[in-house]
């Protein structure tokens, strides 16, 4: 299968891997997927000041589409606010990234990712954590 | 060098220039159907198609009259296995194979429980080999046919091939087997191992692709399959269709390549696959599947823990491997070879085959090793699992979202 060149950029000069401090309470992260079914995804977020995404790691054991989709989402993530993190659907990636049906489900991962380390975010500050659609992939 | 490195011979060779050679004139000049009977054209074609068949007779140990050409090792599979059932349906309807077998044989035998025969389908230990005992304790009054392939596609393990023909024989069922990764990469001779069918494929020695043949048993028994495709009565009857006369002067070609040189090739490759996998085990977490006695010297199947073979593949763009991971396939589902090894499937998601074949050189190998750790490494720096594994972290303990 042929990847496209934004996958492969993403998967060669993969951005923003990395780890926080997951005890931290300005930092959530969110560990979705599972190693059966071959990809996990870990993103963690810092958060600031007006709840402004200050920083975003992730490290992803997955295909390439895995890989790239995360490094994406951690380029998106920085800068924006909680709210903005938590309208990115996973169609935007799927568009950015060009990935074909059979890779949709890692941009559905990705975006279980971002709403996973959210929740934990606003959990460990005291907040109620959103309910999650359940996605199917 | 070329790049990129072509290690998946287990998926199909590349034709040596000299069976093309041999090829060539039977496209040309030689161009006349074998079984036009009355003039040179049709007889020089014949003349070519019956040396080719002495060929591949002489690797396998067998009379040319047992060899029937057909268009590769899934069509000789199905008309072995369709084949016997319905020409021995009224001694039983009972078929053995084993859940490792390539998917020719394996579909096969779901198209026949569908038209009412009976199929049993053996585990493997594992080191990916059948259990004699199961295997016959399996054996019934009804058992027809016993289908276990020679070598595996997979992870190369060679199954015990006598044995299993004296137990099948002992219980009156013939004894098939698919050799497609076996003939022509190490001795296989049809008397010597008890052979009553045979399936194999040029393309996976050297010859071209679109040929194969089916062993028939001529002698003690004499063995007869039921045609599957009916037209004008080519093959003794058993496979219709006017002959594929370059390709089938190519296969013999290529089987007179193979038993010349097999015995040089073949201690070549398993030091060279030895290499690799040494190298290869030398990193942490990386685990050698299948029995690595019982094998072809070609293959190497290693699960690299803590990375997805997609990913690794993708990393390791200078190399043509292939990978048991789900990704590689539209399925989501890993090799099923590997899980019936009892493998996890996270490990099964891991894994890359190396196919090695008659060009690889050791500066190949050399920079596949290289290659490899180097994305090993790269993806394992990616790899949250690797993280938390050098944390300690018990990744069985956790509560893995299942998607």
């Amino acid at each position: 299968m042929a990847y496209s060149e934004k996958v492969i950029d993403h998967y060669n000069n993969p951005r923003n891997v990395g780890t926080l401090n997951k005890d931290s309470k300005f930092v959530g992260t969110g560990l979705v997927g599972a190693p059966e079914c071959g990809d996990v995804m870990r993103l963690q977020i810092e958060v600031g000041e007006d709840n402004v995404i200050t920083d975003a790691k992730f490290k992803t054991f997955g295909c390439g589409s895995a890989i790239a989709s995360s490094s994406l989402a951690t380029e998106w993530l920085k800068g924006k606010t909680i709210d903005e993190a938590l309208a990115i659907d996973n169609m935007d990636i799927v568009e950015e990234l060009a990935l074909p049906p059979v890779k949709i489900h890692c941009s559905v991962l990705a975006e279980d990712a971002i709403k996973s380390a959210i929740n934990d975010y606003r959990v460990k500050n005291g907040l109620e954590a959103i309910a999650l659609e359940k996605s199917h992939h | 060098m070329k790049q990129p490195i072509y290690l998946d011979n287990n998926a199909t060779t590349p034709l040596d220039p000299r069976v093309l050679e041999a090829m060539l004139p039977y496209f040309t000049e030689k161009f006349g159907n074998a079984a036009s009977r009355n003039h040179a054209f049709g007889w020089v074609a014949e003349e070519g198609v019956d040396y080719a068949r002495e060929q591949v007779a002489k690797l396998i140990g067998c009379t040319e009259k047992e060899i029937i050409f057909t268009s590769g090792a899934t069509e000789a599979d199905n008309l072995a296995i369709k084949g016997v059932f319905e020409m021995y349906k009224d001694k039983g309807n009972h078929i053995i194979t084993a859940v490792t077998e390539h998917k020719a044989v394996l579909d096969t035998c779901k198209h026949l429980e569908k038209n009412g025969a009976r199929v049993t389908y053996l585990g493997v230990k594992e080191d990916g080999l059948i259990d004699l005992a199961e295997l016959e304790a399996a054996m019934t009054p009804e058992t027809i046919l016993v289908s276990i392939m020679y070598g595996n596609n997979e992870i190369g393990v060679i199954q015990p091939v006598k044995e299993i023909a004296a137990i099948a024989h002992k219980h009156g069922a013939l004894f098939m087997t698919d050799a497609t990764q076996a003939v022509g990469k190490i001795p296989v001779d049809v008397n010597a191992d008890g052979i009553d069918l045979m399936a194999f494929s040029a393309h996976k020695m050297y010859g071209p692709k679109g040929v194969g043949a089916l062993y028939v048993r001529r002698k003690n028994p004499r063995v007869k399959v039921t045609a599957q495709m009916d037209g004008g009565g080519h093959e003794r009857g058993m496979r219709s269709g006017t002959l594929n006369v370059p390709g089938i002067v190519g296969l013999g070609k290529a089987c007179e390549l193979c038993r010349l040189e097999m015995e040089s090739e073949s201690i070549r490759l398993a030091a060279l696959r030895d290499k690799l996998e040494s190298s290869l085990s030398e990193m942490e977490e990386s685990y050698v599947n299948g029995n690595t006695q019982h094998r072809l010297p070609h293959v190497a199947n290693i699960s690299f823990k803590y990375v997805e073979g997609e990913g690794l593949m993708m990393a390791m763009s200078d190399l043509a491997v292939s990978s048991g991971s789900a990704c590689t396939s539209a399925s989501l589902e890993p090799s099923y070879v590997l899980k019936s090894l009892g493998l996890s499937d996270d490990l099964a998601h891991s894994s890359i085959r190396y196919g090695l074949g008659r060009f690889t050189t050791e500066a190949e190998i050399d920079q596949a090793i290289e290659v490899t750790k180097k994305a090993v490494n790269h993806l394992r720096e990616l790899s949250p699992l690797w993280e938390m594994f050098k944390e300690g972290i018990d990744l069985s303990k956790i509560e893995w979202a299942e998607h």
